[in-house]
């Protein structure tokens, strides 16, 4: 898939990102690393963008959730299939979800271990919990592509883990935004490091271990 | 003059310059009433109210309930559905021209079609009602995070979309703002019986003719009491409850039915002008130019008369009255009393005010400015001392009258000319309405069409006071524009839970 050809990247005159070129194949998960400000968000907005152009299937989980706070966490995953079906179909499910779909969100939702949460309001959940619900309606809506903004990032390390183990099941493909190397490293299968606006490296995980990711940022 | 040049002194001067002007053509003569024997007499009543009458309350205060929840019902639900689509012009127009016309005058011109009935009440608060819900609403849902909307993506139709992801982060707000209607609505209702619906002023009206002064004051002391409560009786959870209660009270109304095509032939004959319903054209001009010579200029001349007056009023009330809810300067004690009295004078609607003073003082403009000048005044005291409440003061400062004069009226000073130019506005549509009771503004001359069966002069002194209440609107937005005060929308907007009177 290639997704970006030498782009410019970033709001107004003065761009984020300069001349990317960003080439992904389907069966690779793909981490962007740098630090805050580095520009990983406004690159996966682009990836998103490019991706739904080509008419494919995007799960997106995006940095600030995204969810809606008044509504259940089963609600707000049921939301992630929306678009498979009609407005009198969606207004029944609002209403009363079916029992196929209820037990479809559910399943999703134990897998990221929300199974108690699932019928209480998203505003009354933690951070980590609300994270989770988003990675739920991502993995809920399933598609082509994962696209996560930091979708590990209130979570303990364990569970980080935990939940990368899932979102590599539930999608060949993936392109996620990490700052926490060790999470990277257990996910993807390849890295992407962004410095002052560039990619400073691109190389396969196998045989990489965090020290040496630590060097190649340094520099 | 250029907008820089507005500054707030300015601005008080040139309102008391104004109502200075206006004084000399005020009317405020007492005609011949002895105001401190009614006075005293009202008073006495309210002092000892008697709930003897109790069958009579109780029918016109349950009716004044069931009028405004089923009109601010049907008005919300309207609103509800012209809100997301208040981009478009002609819903936006059709909006503006619903609620440019007040309930009373809705009421007056629907009692032509519809009769002296329930749809007259209920309609007369839903469509006014349903123009202001549309705007405020529409900001509600511009206003709510945007971002589960955009997650959605393109392929989700509008309304799953709206009712998925948009209506849910709004209902809150829209649910305060709605229970803040339902207390204007109950304002409204009662005010519609003075016109003869069967509610609480219709019935305020009669005891007071049969000189029963003291179930007049039990009447007023309930409906207060319910104003007052309105957040302990009125839960979301109670709405279909409430709703099929007030359908129940309204089906027991019984109303003279009106002949059949009253609606057609008031569209298509009533309302044309009568030179052209007699197929003359040319007199359309002199028609026109009697009617602005001896009605609309007129009307339009007392009632601005009237709302400079009462704006001074009010904010001859308001700058002295910031400080009553305080009680680093009024004492806890009178704290207390000062809430009670700015509640009091809040609750009654302006016009229920003026019928009261009407009654004391006898027919000029003095009721109407002294009725428009206290509500409003309490309004803006009770907003402004909230404030006042709020002021972070070091810990040295003074208290009492000192702590008014040298801290909150210099502090507030900025929000007390904000807040007086909103109300101008409203006061100046009020005074238009009060024109009802006697009074010879814009209202007198429409209700005096109306009972000349001349709905063609009718409409268009409606139309005249809709142009003039437009233009007021211009003029208000432009100066305070000058002042920097546009921000105050904004925090007007997010305030709107708590009884802002922005509309």
């Amino acid at each position: 898939m290639q997704l970006l050809d030498a782009a410019d990247l970033g709001y107004g005159a003065a761009p984020v990102l300069r001349g990317i070129t960003l080439h992904v194949e389907p069966g690779q998960r793909v981490a962007l690393l740098g630090r805050s400000g580095a520009g990983k968000s406004t690159l996966l907005a682009a990836i998103r963008r490019a991706l739904l152009e080509q008419g494919r299937r995007v799960a997106l989980v995006p940095q600030d959730h995204a969810l809606v706070p008044q509504v259940s966490s089963l609600r707000n995953v049921l939301m992630g299939r929306l678009d498979d079906h009609g407005a009198f179909h969606n207004l029944t499910t609002l209403i009363r979800p079916r029992r196929a779909d209820r037990d479809a969100a559910l399943q999703v939702l134990a897998r990221v271990g929300l199974t108690p949460e699932a019928d209480r309001p998203v505003e009354a959940l933690s951070g980590g919990q609300k994270q989770r619900v988003a990675l739920a309606r991502a993995i809920y809506r399933g598609g082509d592509v994962l696209v996560a903004d930091e979708p590990v990032s209130a979570v303990d390390p364990v569970q980080a883990e935990a939940l990368a183990a899932v979102m590599r099941e539930a999608f060949p493909t993936a392109i996620l935004a990490l700052h926490d190397v060790s999470v990277a490293l257990a996910f993807a299968t390849r890295l992407i490091g962004l410095n002052q606006g560039r990619i400073v490296l691109d190389l396969p995980t196998e045989g990489l271990d965090a020290a040496a990711i630590e060097t190649l940022y340094a520099r | 003059m250029r907008a820089e040049a507005i500054t707030r002194r300015r601005i008080v001067t040139g309102f008391l310059i104004a109502a200075l002007i206006c004084l000399p053509f005020a009317d405020l003569t007492q005609a011949g009433n002895d105001p401190w024997a009614a006075l005293s007499r009202m008073m006495r009543g309210f002092l000892s109210p008697d709930f003897g009458a109790v069958e009579q309350i109780t029918r016109a205060i349950a009716l004044t309930l069931a009028f405004a929840i089923a009109g601010v019902a049907v008005g919300a639900l309207a609103g509800l559905i012209m809100a997301p689509f208040y981009r478009l012009r002609a819903v936006r127009w059709l909006a503006i021209a619903l609620r440019s016309v007040h309930e009373l005058f809705w009421a007056l011109i629907l009692m032509q079609v519809t009769g002296i009935g329930v749809a007259t009440g209920v309609l007369a608060i839903a469509l006014p009602y349903a123009g202001i819900f549309a705007k405020v609403l529409s900001e509600i849902l511009d206003e709510a995070d945007q971002r589960p909307s955009d997650w959605l993506g393109r392929g989700v139709d509008p309304l799953s979309r709206f009712l998925w992801a948009r209506m849910p982060l709004c209902r809150r707000e829209m649910v305060n703002y709605t229970l803040y209607r339902l207390e204007c609505g109950l304002r409204s209702s009662a005010v519609l019986g003075f016109i003869g619906l069967p509610t609480l002023g219709f019935q305020l009206d009669s005891f007071f003719r049969q000189g029963e002064y003291g179930a007049a004051g039990a009447i007023m002391a309930i409906y207060i009491a319910l104003i007052a409560t309105i957040r302990l009786w009125m839960r979301p959870r109670a709405v279909w409850a409430w709703l099929a209660a007030a359908g129940v009270m309204l089906s027991q109304v019984h109303s003279p039915p009106m002949g059949q095509g009253a609606l057609w032939r008031f569209l298509t004959s009533d309302i044309v002008p009568a030179p052209l319903r007699q197929g003359d054209v040319a007199g359309l001009w002199p028609w026109l130019w009697d009617l602005a010579a001896g009605a609309i200029l007129p009307g339009l001349m007392a009632t601005l008369i009237v709302a400079q007056l009462a704006l001074i009023l009010a904010g001859g009330v308001a700058f002295v009255g910031q400080a009553l809810i305080v009680p680093r300067v009024t004492g806890r004690i009178g704290a207390v009393l000062g809430h009670l009295l700015l509640v009091i004078l809040r609750s009654f609607p302006e016009y229920m005010l003026a019928y009261l003073f009407l009654q004391i003082f006898g027919p000029s403009m003095l009721p109407a400015i002294l009725a428009l000048g206290l509500h409003n005044g309490a309004i803006i005291a009770h907003l402004l001392g909230r404030q006042a409440e709020g002021l972070t003061l070091r810990p040295d400062a003074p208290r009492g009258l000192t702590l008014w004069g040298w801290e909150i009226v210099p502090r507030l000073f900025g929000q007390f000319v904000a807040l007086c130019l909103y109300r101008w506005e409203l006061i100046i549509r009020e005074s238009a309405i009060v024109g009802i009771l006697g009074v010879a503004t814009l209202g007198f001359y429409l209700d005096d069409a109306i009972s000349e069966l001349r709905m063609d002069r009718a409409v268009v002194i409606l139309l005249a006071t809709g142009l003039a209440t437009v233009g007021i609107d211009a003029l208000s937005r432009f100066i305070r524009g000058g002042l920097g005060a546009g921000r105050l929308r904004a925090r007007v907007a997010s305030d709107r839970g708590v009884a802002v009177p922005v509309g």
